[in-house]
């Protein structure tokens, strides 16, 4: 029962949190550009207008190839918050990943392939440290279950210091935010038009932008995992760790120009190996003692 | 502004101005002006814009161009030619290679005269346009209701 509410919690309230999120991620921008900014429900508006204009499709199968890709993530983030195991939730998330790419590939236009095939070498980026991370929440507690993770009494973070900056240096890959937005770009005129969802038009690009806020919400739900031990207190280490790491997110995104995706890669990769793997070390060598 | 359409998103396109009203329309865009806090945003993609934005006169080469973005535009849409080039053909009118104002190629709907056209006139314009996009929407839902009737 616990677990159907949980589940139907987060397919209601996520686009809610996930579209409040980017108002405030907006807002926050809009002030350190020192502007005064759009309001916060504005992606609300946003994604209202985009249900209401003309659908131009350029490919049928997109459509159903983006669905895909809504019902997938969907399907991650209930999982992970009904307390499953979390090494699958980020499978089924690579896979809705693919689908986000052929929803890009079928339309045959040059930017949108571009922006896919970015996608892909975004996927390669990211999944090493999102592996280390399961890897690391299974070494530190002896099980991938995010209920047992969650409700241990041990505070992960403790164990898991070089996972957490891993994973939060990835969340800017997975979060499209620069100098890491390479496979779309959020702000108009760069090489790639808008990469990934150029081909994506009305209700199409409203559906992507949904998907984003369940994504999000989710990512944020694994950044809360780090400081989850059962105890109420612990909730609000949680929640104060997932609005820091949101505003560093935008603070980075604000600060910095985009990147070629080979130093994408390389960079990815050291911070992940470096800072995971040591971790990783460490963890062993105590366990062997 | 509370029944004004909130999210309306730019397209923006140089036809032959000589980039004086360019810089102008980014202007607009900069923190002193700030058009995002109207939810205006510049995308560079017709299949995602609400607003055509045109600066320059239309020339024998780029006629095609902008006619096919015009076409990619999902409807409602609105377009507001910037500078009097956009609106006329301006200075450059009797070249050898212009045709004349934006509507020589599509329908205009709303002008921003001057030259260069200032941002607070082009600011001006776009939010006309957005009571005409609303007045649009309108129209939309209505012609989508009675085909669904008809089918
Ligand atoms: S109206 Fe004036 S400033 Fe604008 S493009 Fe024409 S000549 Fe340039």
């Amino acid at each position: 029962m616990n677990m159907i509410l949980r589940i139907v919690g987060y397919i209601v309230l996520a686009p809610i949190i996930g579209g409040l999120l980017e108002g405030i991620d907006r807002k926050i921008s809009a002030k350190m550009q020192r502007r005064v900014g759009p309001p916060i429900l504005q992606p609300f508006y946003d994604v209202k207008k985009l249900f209401n204009k003309q659908v131009i499709l350029v490919s049928r199968s997109q459509t159903f190839a983006l669905i895909s890709y809504l019902a997938l993530m969907i399907l991650t983030g209930a999982m992970f918050y009904a307390g499953m195991d979390i090494l699958m939730c980020f499978f089924v998330m690579s896979t809705a990943a693919t689908a986000l790419y052929f929803a890009a590939m079928v339309t045959s236009s040059p930017y949108a392939t571009m922006g896919a095939n970015r996608e892909l070498i975004q996927m390669m980026a990211y999944e090493p440290a999102v592996l280390l991370s399961c890897v690391g929440f299974y070494l530190a507690e002896g099980t991938f279950n995010v209920n047992e993770i969650a409700g241990s009494g041990k505070l992960d973070i403790i164990f898991l210091p070089g996972f957490f900056v891993a994973f939060v240096f990835i969340l800017t890959i997975k979060m499209r935010k620069s100098p890491f937005d390479i496979a779309t770009s959020h702000h108009m005129h760069q090489e790639l038009v808008k990469g990934l969802t150029t081909e994506m038009g009305a209700r199409n690009l409203a559906i992507f932008q949904v998907t984003e806020w369940y994504e999000n919400v989710f990512l944020m739900g694994v950044v809360g995992l780090f400081f989850i031990n059962g105890s109420y207190i612990s909730v609000i280490y949680a929640i104060v760790a997932i609005l820091l790491v949101y505003f560093l997110e935008i603070l980075i995104d604000n600060t910095s120009a985009r990147m070629k995706w080979e130093n994408m890669l390389k960079i990815t990769w050291i911070v992940t190996l470096f800072t995971a793997g040591v971790n990783l070390l460490v963890l062993m060598l105590v366990r062997v003692a | 502004m509370a029944k004004l359409k909130k999210s309306p998103w730019l397209l923006h396109y140089d036809g032959s101005s000589c980039n004086g009203c360019d810089i102008e329309v980014l202007a607009a865009l900069t923190p002193v002006y700030d058009a995002e806090r109207f939810g205006v945003m510049n995308t560079g993609d017709p299949l995602q814009a609400d607003i055509f934005l045109i600066t320059g006169g239309i020339n024998t080469q780029n006629k095609d161009v902008v006619k096919q973005l015009y076409d990619q535009m999902p409807r409602p849409k609105v377009v507001v030619a910037v500078g009097v080039c956009a609106c006329t053909g301006g200075v450059f009118k009797d070249c050898y290679n212009i045709l004349g104002g934006a509507d020589s190629v599509i329908p205009v709907d709303i002008y921003v005269p001057g030259c260069a056209a200032r941002p607070q006139a082009i600011i001006d314009g776009v939010v006309q346009a957005v009571e005409l996009l609303e007045k649009r929407s309108e129209e939309h839902k209505a012609m989508k209701k009675n085909k669904k009737k008809g089918a």
